[in-house]
């Protein structure tokens, strides 16, 4: 739980207890419409079962049951493969509310976006009356435990109406089934929505369900390492509220201030701290929980007035850009994206002591809408955020870049975008910055803001050369198109009509097409790529150049060099000298590529010897691909502006 | 039966042909000349008054997909042209139109392409598309007036029409062909000829008895006018030396049908010196009648702005009197129809609206 809340609780519980609070106070915590609470309820069981299998280092099993039992009332049942919950635990787990317990360990989970598991509990038993079933099973023990339970509300206590154990085959994992009042929907907003973007992100974990009408929808994991859970730290000064000091001097097994500070803090040394407690001027043996208001607020002063390093990052887990393409691909890939953008992962960076990383991943093209606004998914600590879209950082990054730059189109160069593409962006930090206590939007923070910049324009400009890329091949095809098909029957019919004998194009072809085109096929068995090249001459006069192939470092099959490629060993690389190349011949080249490591990234071809604008398919040698040549080409490959030319 | 017009028809289209097959055989990547039609090659013509295209010329290219396509299908309906002649036959645009879907990659998308195509041809060959056996749908465009004419009907006899007397309410409908070889002009009574925009408008001068009250033709345009609408308000002007009356809407799409008939369109400028009447003059409604006469209105929409901005470019538009009019029209952002002269009584367009602006034109 959240620590702003749980203040905000414990401030509450001196009147009434917590979950009298809740009682009240539903929509804070989202369950604020019928449609809404199912998700909630949903997301807060596969949240927990995610990150308990996280901890455990267990690849995730989850299954998701929701049916109906009357017009508005659901049984949800989710049922994990996790590490369970020792059987003395299980009525705290789900039947309290357990505020604070965990709140001084620093690190990223999904557990911080929600209210808890027990949230789930209380609002079922408030809507329909009726107890919480859980069943548990650890690993240790040969038998599972069952309970059906539910919260005193005034006490903030489980009531626990029956336990016993029972017989299982699981190897361990918790199960909960819960009766609650909702609305069942799908499409924007949905379980379907949530679960969807959920399985992205978390390409490791295998997710079925089945919803009320008896449709089954399963996400199978496409990544066989359990993900590494990330190390719990303690909070660094920059970041700590009062209420938060204050809560964790309370607690302390520190008996001095002074060590209380190198012990219970990040990046404070014995040094600092002397100079912390001079500037706040407080007695350095001071025991900490005797420590008053005024002294804690000064302590917290003087915490922004030393010099610290920054935090570690060790907290931190994003995903990464192997997963986010992995996940990408396994959920969205029944839309045929026609590119998937190398996810961009930044650095980790730093606000008020809090650290985070910025992650952006994107699809474009296949059967995404292409007159619908740019979809982008949002994701906070690998927690889909589905609601507030509008008032959230993540879309408003997304919209403060001026897209039309990239090849998109985008009314003013503002707003989200229209094109076929979706957009992934995650925010992964020990304490993510909410707009509201809702939690459902990131809060404009500066720092975040420019790392989120940063990491869109990266893949944007991917998406950029992507679609000159592909221009350029949509234009060539369209001339092979023109000289293969079009011009042929114009030399055909005009022949008829003035009767006369077919004349021979060939000179017109080379004419129109005036390029030497290198163009490659694969074709990928396992981890081998056989490979074949053809270079054509479509220019009118005889070329003679040197082709480069650089392929991914040690993978070349050296004796499948055909023909006459001569393979350097030190640059590992093959280079052709293609001698006399005739107008309107052609050139077949071929090799073979094996142990190579994922999926085959092209091979780059350079050509030497040769104006690289009548070129397509190689770039100049030494290349770095750019912009203004693929322009050039572009501009080539669509024919000089002499005379003027008809639209 | 070849004509000798049509053995010179089909040389001038023989000869686009064998300009493409001799490129071909250069080893030159074919290609075609033609003016620009846009509105910014057109030119007045000083001797007849009317606008024809002017030096700017487009080269239509095999180099590019869009151009090599039209080249293609050019191709295609040269031939097609060159069988009709030959069988003597002929059809309409519609028919070509969906004629070329056996024509393979040269098949029309729609029939805006293949109706310019033939109008590319026109201008090329400097013959009439009439002389390529194709021909537009009658659009059915009416006459009522005191004037009598002979068509040869479709037995090929000649039979007298009487346009006021010998027809029902709707009036004697416009044939596509209207050359002297199709419609003789006998005799008339009138002292000009009112042609109108919309037929609800026609209808009630019809009801209201305006070609008899007020000596005219009255001629139903039916929206943007054809061309046999235009040339025979031409041959009416021009033979019979009746003045012609533009009464239409007041928004930018109206001035440019008036613009037609008086100074060609831009579309058919190569044939304004057949199509247009120099003289004929514009009623309205104007922007000024709106304000002169308190017309209840709709506001200008984009497109009508647009349209605005677009004639205060084009030189056909570049008089006093227009310019005046499209400002006005933008200033005050609001267009009438000519219906809406109703607000003051069905009677009042032919009373006192039409007399007061044809005695402004100093007719009567």
């Amino acid at each position: 739980m959240d620590i702003d809340i749980s203040e905000e609780l414990a401030k509450k519980q001196k009147e009434i207890s917590i979950a009298e609070f809740f009682e009240k106070n539903k929509q804070i915590l989202g369950f604020d419409s019928p449609q809404k609470s199912l998700v909630m309820a949903v997301k807060e069981a596969v949240d927990n079962s995610l990150d308990a299998c996280e901890e455990a280092r267990i690849l995730p099993d989850i299954n998701i049951i929701l049916e109906r039992v009357e017009k508005d009332e659901y049984k949800l049942t989710v049922e994990d493969n996790g590490p369970g919950i020792v059987r003395k635990e299980v009525p705290k787990v789900f039947g309290q509310f357990l505020y604070g317990s965990r709140f001084h360990a620093v690190r990223q989970s999904r557990g911080q976006q929600g209210i808890g598991i027990s949230a789930v509990v209380l609002y079922g038993q408030i809507t329909t009356g009726k107890p919480a079933h859980i069943e548990s099973k650890i690993m240790s023990e040969d038998v599972g435990y069952m309970f059906d339970l539910y919260i005193d509300t005034s006490k903030n206590k489980p009531v626990v109406l029956k336990e016993e154990p029972f017989l299982t085959n699981k190897k361990s994992g918790v199960k909960i089934t819960v009766n609650l009042k909702g609305k069942y929907v799908k499409g924007k907003q949905s379980i379907i929505d949530y679960l969807q973007n959920t399985a992205i992100v978390n390409p490791h974990a295998t997710i079925t369900f089945q919803d009320p009408d008896g449709m089954k929808i399963k996400y199978e994991r496409v990544w066989n390492e359990p993900i590494e859970p990330p190390k719990e730290t303690k909070p660094h000064p920059y970041g700590v509220e009062i209420g938060e000091i204050m809560k964790i001097a309370q607690k302390t097994n520190y008996k001095k201030v002074s060590t209380f500070l190198t012990g219970e803090f990040s990046r404070i040394s014995n040094q600092t701290a002397n100079e912390i407690l001079k500037i706040a001027n407080v007695d350095p043996n001071k025991e900490p929980s005797k420590l008053t208001l005024e002294e804690i607020k000064k302590i917290k002063e003087a915490f922004m007035k030393v010099k610290l390093l920054p935090p570690s990052f060790e907290s931190l887990s994003p995903i990464g850009e192997t997963l986010i393409k992995k996940g990408l691909k396994n959920v969205l890939g029944e839309l045929k994206p026609s590119f998937y953008s190398l996810p961009v992962t930044r650095k980790p960076s730093v606000y008020s002591g809090n650290p985070f990383v910025v992650e952006v991943g994107l699809v474009y093209g296949g059967n995404i809408p292409a007159d619908e606004p740019v979809k982008v998914l949002r994701f906070a600590n690998r927690v889909p955020l589905l609601y507030q879209a509008g008032s959230c950082a993540l879309t408003k990054a997304v919209e403060n870049i001026d897209w039309r730059k990239y090849g998109l189109e985008q009314k003013g160069g503002q707003g989200i975008p229209v094109g076929p593409m979706i957009i992934l962006i995650h925010l992964a930090s020990t304490k993510v910055p909410y707009t509201s206590e809702a939690k459902e939007a990131i809060a404009e923070i500066p720092e975040i803001m420019d790392e989120l910049d940063l990491a869109l324009k990266e893949s944007a400009r991917q998406i950029r050369t992507y679609l000159i890329k592909r221009e350029v091949k949509n234009k060539l095809s369209e001339k092979f198109f023109l000289v293969q098909k079009i011009l042929p029957l114009i030399a055909e019919k005009s022949a008829k009509i003035t009767n006369n004998p077919v004349p021979d194009i060939s000179p017109v072809i080379t004419k129109i097409m005036n390029i030497v085109w290198i163009d490659e096929k694969v074709e990928v068995k396992e981890n081998k790529a056989l490979i074949n090249l053809s270079v054509m001459n479509y220019t009118s006069q005889t070329k003679s150049f040197k082709l480069y192939a650089d392929f991914p470092d040690g993978t070349i099959i050296k004796e499948s060099i055909k023909p006459f490629g001569d393979y350097d060993e030190k640059n590992d690389y093959i280079v052709w000298n293609i001698e006399n190349l005739e107008p309107l011949k052609k050139l077949d080249l071929h090799f073979e590529l094996d142990k190579l490591k994922s999926d085959y990234s092209e091979t780059t071809y350079y050509i030497e010897g040769i104006d690289p604008v009548h070129v397509v398919g190689a770039e100049p040698l030494p290349g770095d691909w750019n912009i203004e040549s693929l322009r050039s080409i572009i501009e080539e490959v669509e024919g000089d502006e002499d005379g003027n030319e008809e639209e | 039966m070849e004509t000798k017009r049509s053995e010179e028809v089909l040389n001038e289209l023989k000869k686009i042909v064998e300009k493409i097959y001799d490129q071909l055989k250069n080893g030159e990547i074919p290609s075609m000349e033609l003016p620009a039609r846009n509105k910014y090659n057109i030119k007045l013509d000083i001797s007849k008054g009317v606008w024809k295209y002017g030096d700017e010329k487009v080269y239509r290219t095999a180099k590019k997909i869009d151009g090599a396509y039209t080249l293609l299908r050019t191709m295609y309906m040269l031939d097609f042209i060159k069988e009709m002649i030959e069988q003597n036959k002929s059809s309409t645009l519609r028919e070509l139109y969906y004629i070329s879907e056996g024509w393979g990659l040269a098949k029309f998308h729609t029939q805006d392409e293949s109706d310019k195509l033939a109008e590319d041809i026109e201008i090329i060959t400097k013959y009439l598309r009439e002389d390529f056996k194709l021909r537009p749908e009658e659009n059915g465009a009416t006459i009522i007036g005191n004037i009598t004419i002979e068509e040869i009907n479709r037995k090929g006899k000649p039979q007298r029409i009487n346009c006021r007397d010998d027809v029902g309410d709707s009036g004697y409908a416009i044939p596509y062909n209207v050359e002297k070889d199709k419609i003789k002009i006998i005799d008339f009574d009138a002292d000009f000829v009112l042609a109108i925009e919309t037929g609800g408008m026609f209808d009630r001068l019809v009801e209201n008895g305006f070609d008899e009250k007020a000596r005219a033709i009255l001629v139903h345009l039916k929206g943007q006018p054809a061309r046999s609408t235009r040339r025979l308000l031409k041959r009416f002007n021009e033979e019979l030396g009746l003045p012609v009356l533009v009464f239409t809407d007041g928004d930018p799409w109206s001035f440019r049908i008036y613009a037609s008939i008086a100074y060609g369109a831009i579309k058919t400028a190569h044939i304004s010196e057949y199509l247009a009447t120099p003289t004929a003059e514009f009623i309205g409604v104007t922007a000024s009648d709106i304000l002169n006469y308190d017309l209840p209105t709709d506001k200008l929409n984009d497109k009508d702005i647009k349209a605005l901005y677009a004639e205060l470019e084009d030189p056909r538009f570049n008089t006093p009197f227009w310019k005046n009019e499209i400002e006005l029209m933008l200033k005050i952002g609001r267009k009438a129809e000519q219906q809406a002269l109703a607000k003051y009584g069905l009677d009042y367009v032919t009373d006192v609206y039409l007399p007061e602006k044809i005695s402004e034109l100093g007719l009567k």
